[in-house]
């Protein structure tokens, strides 16, 4: 299947090229551009669904594993893109969420600045590079062009909020920069490569001398991505950055945290799984304890929040410490649950950006605030109204977004019915099992229970909050204007979580493809061996006549 | 030649990291340049430290022990590259944080 195969670069040639094209037309063609860009992602779209069905073609094996030799020279020399099931399943998540906040940016948002389109494009361009890459300093440069893009978006629409915002995430980025590329060189410097595969075979035989650099290395690049991901204490600077990012940017920013628990996950179990020698299960304690840290941070951070935009922001760094936890328990029902959360919580964050400037709209920044203050200082003057107030009609708007408020609330607090609870279970059943489901003599460690507690507590924050700002907004709100709402931004925030739904209706099927993805990330022989037999192809025969 | 190299990157990651924690924007920059050097060139000694080494073999034949590591130098070259281009980038957005707020702090106000 030659074209197949060739499908392997096109989520990163297709953007790249929509971006640059849209860079030759001036700011007035806005609606072409539009329509451009939206048939980009689309195409995108497509082409992340036709390579998952591929990655998922051969159920009975292990790994089905894609490797394009860029420049056709064999793997550990060469550079290579690599498809498995965890990364057509980044891919697909990516130009889902891209769908969703490009549609709901062309109400309003892509009018308020320049090269908002080609920024976008260009940051899909890295997300989907970053996931595909084969080896650790293609990363680096895929790293670059989303974060490069990801500052211009982080900024669109300007404002002295947005400046300073952008001004600490672009700082923090830049420093992370520096400490990823110490870490790669640290690992070049030790075992003579920067291909994945070839580190995973190239790690156990390190010497005991060298061993100490290798693991420094890799401590200080898995710190880079720990910035990345917001682990506590790295993660102060999240929520500020990503509440004071324009809606649909804010949205698609739920994907860039995912990419550095998507590398941790890869890295942690290709380069110190079982088979790594004196290295297995490096830094897994540190991912499990920084973790269970980050879901306490953030829960705190969600039930102090006053505005809607913050307790998301906060809520980024639950889900972000959920992921890390059950990476660090190494368990591979447990990373089988955390890949269906990492899927479920990202579109409920994404939908619930966007839906929180719907919201917003009707409301003065600072009624937020009052409210909450109101709260603590007690509000007489409602139970004088109430009299008055019996059988006061709520527009039909406020309806639609009140029914789409309760089910991100529904989803971040992973209350059943929906997709979040789904995750929860699976993730709670393989914490209290495990040694797999039926196996009598399963104990499980203090550390486990303790991971089940704030899985659970920050659930409860999560209800609490959403509670609260759901009836400050809705039923009590202070002033009473009605927002405008186009249906085309309406749609976007319905179409994420009809998804969820979706999730939880063929929870069967995505929970087998998990379980086939969180195996094949366990025993990553069959990935290591694909990528380094990956054959050439033979050159053309004019270069033999010489 | 090892000692010199490691003194003037500890020299240089030092003095970054000092002016990285300043309140001021431009202490800032030019500390996240400082360490972009200091990286860069640990970067260079990762292919190990060889006087008078080309790093491109001439023939298949010949000792690989007589040549430097061409690897390294490759991925200093892209890290320049990427770091300056980013640099620039946030040079922009210094100074249109100054023009916003009116002050240089990199909160955007001053300190009471």
């Amino acid at each position: 299947m030659a074209w197949a195969n060739h499908l392997l670069i096109a989520p990163i040639l297709l953007p790249l090229v929509t971006g640059a094209f849209l860079l030759l037309f001036d700011e007035r063609r806005r609606s072409f551009k539009a329509l451009v860009s939206l048939f980009s992602t689309l195409a995108l779209l497509a082409i992340a669904i036709a390579l998952m069905t591929y990655a998922d073609a051969a159920p009975d094996q292990d790994a089905a594993t894609q490797v394009y030799l860029l420049g056709n020279w064999a793997a550990p020399f060469g550079i290579v893109l690599v498809l498995d099931r965890l990364s057509a399943l980044m891919l697909l998540l990516t130009s889902v969420l891209a769908i969703a906040a490009l549609t709901f940016s062309l109400a309003r948002w892509h009018k308020s600045g320049p090269h908002f389109h080609t920024l976008f494009q260009f940051l899909l361009m890295g997300l989907n590079g970053a996931f595909l890459t084969g080896d650790l300093f293609n990363l680096f440069v895929f790293f670059e062009v989303f974060l490069a893009a990801s500052y211009g978006l982080a900024l669109h629409g300007s404002g002295a909020q947005r400046v300073k915002a952008g001004l600490h995430y672009v700082v923090i980025n830049l420093a992370g920069a520096s400490l990823f590329l110490v870490g790669v060189s640290l690992i070049y410097g030790v075992t003579g490569t920067l291909n994945m595969a070839d580190l995973a075979l190239r790690i156990p035989l390190v010497d005991a001398d060298n061993r100490m650099l290798l693991e420094a290395g890799a401590a200080i690049l898995g710190i880079a991505f720990l910035i990345k991901a917001g682990m506590w204490p790295l993660g102060f600077w999240l929520p500020t950055t990503y509440s004071a990012a324009a809606a649909p940017v804010a949205a698609i920013f739920a994907m860039l945290s995912k990419v550095g628990i998507y590398i941790l996950l890869r890295l942690s179990l290709l380069l110190f799984g079982a088979d790594a020698g004196a290295s297995a299960g490096f830094g897994e304690p540190w991912l499990l304890y920084g973790g269970m840290a980050t879901i306490t941070f953030g829960a705190i951070g969600v039930l102090a929040s006053q505005a809607m935009g913050r307790l998301a922001g906060s809520y980024v760094l639950v889900s972000s410490g959920t992921l890390l936890a059950a990476i660090g328990m190494a368990n591979v029902s447990v990373t089988a649950g955390a890949l269906f959360y990492l899927v479920s919580s990202t579109l409920t964050i994404s939908a619930f950006f966007l839906l929180i400037e719907l919201v917003e709209r009707a409301q003065d920044p600072a009624a937020d605030v009052l409210a909450v203050t109101m709260e603590v200082y007690g509000d007489d003057m409602d139970e004088e109204e109430v009299e008055e107030e019996v059988g006061v009609a709520i527009p039909a708007t406020l309806v639609i977004l009140g029914i789409c408020f309760t089910a991100c609330a529904v989803l971040l607090a992973g209350m059943p019915p929906l997709s979040g609870f789904v995750a929860k279970f699976a993730m709670l059943t393989a914490l209290l099992n495990p040694q797999g489901l039926g196996a009598s003599d399963g104990s499980i460690s203090i550390t486990a229970w303790g991971f089940v507690t704030l899985l659970i507590l920050s659930g409860l924050a999560a209800m609490i909050a959403m509670t609260r700002a759901g009836i400050r907004t809705f039923w009590a709100p202070i002033e009473g204007t009605v927002p405008r709402v186009l249906v085309m931004e309406f749609a976007p925030v319905a179409f994420l979580l009809v998804l969820c739904i979706g999730l939880t209706i063929q929870g069967g099927r995505v929970m087998t493809y998990m379980d086939a993805t969180a195996r094949s990330l366990h025993s990553p022989r069959n990935y290591i061996a694909d990528v380094l037999s990956a054959p050439s192809l033979p050159g053309p025969k004019t270069s033999e006549a010489k | 030649m090892e000692l010199i190299l490691a003194i003037g990157i500890g020299v240089f990651v030092g003095s970054g990291v000092w002016l990285l924690l300043r309140p001021r924007t431009y202490q800032v920059i030019v500390g996240l340049s400082l360490i972009a050097y200091g990286v860069n060139l640990f970067i260079f000694s990762m292919g190990r430290l060889q006087s008078n080494a080309a790093p491109v073999l001439a023939s298949a034949t010949i000792d690989p022990a007589d040549y430097t590591d061409p690897i390294p130098q490759a991925l200093v070259l892209t890290a320049i590259v990427i770091g300056f281009a980013t640099t620039a980038l946030f040079l922009v957005l210094l100074l249109v944080s100054r023009g916003l707020t009116g002050s240089d702090h990199v909160d955007g106000r001053e300190p009471n």
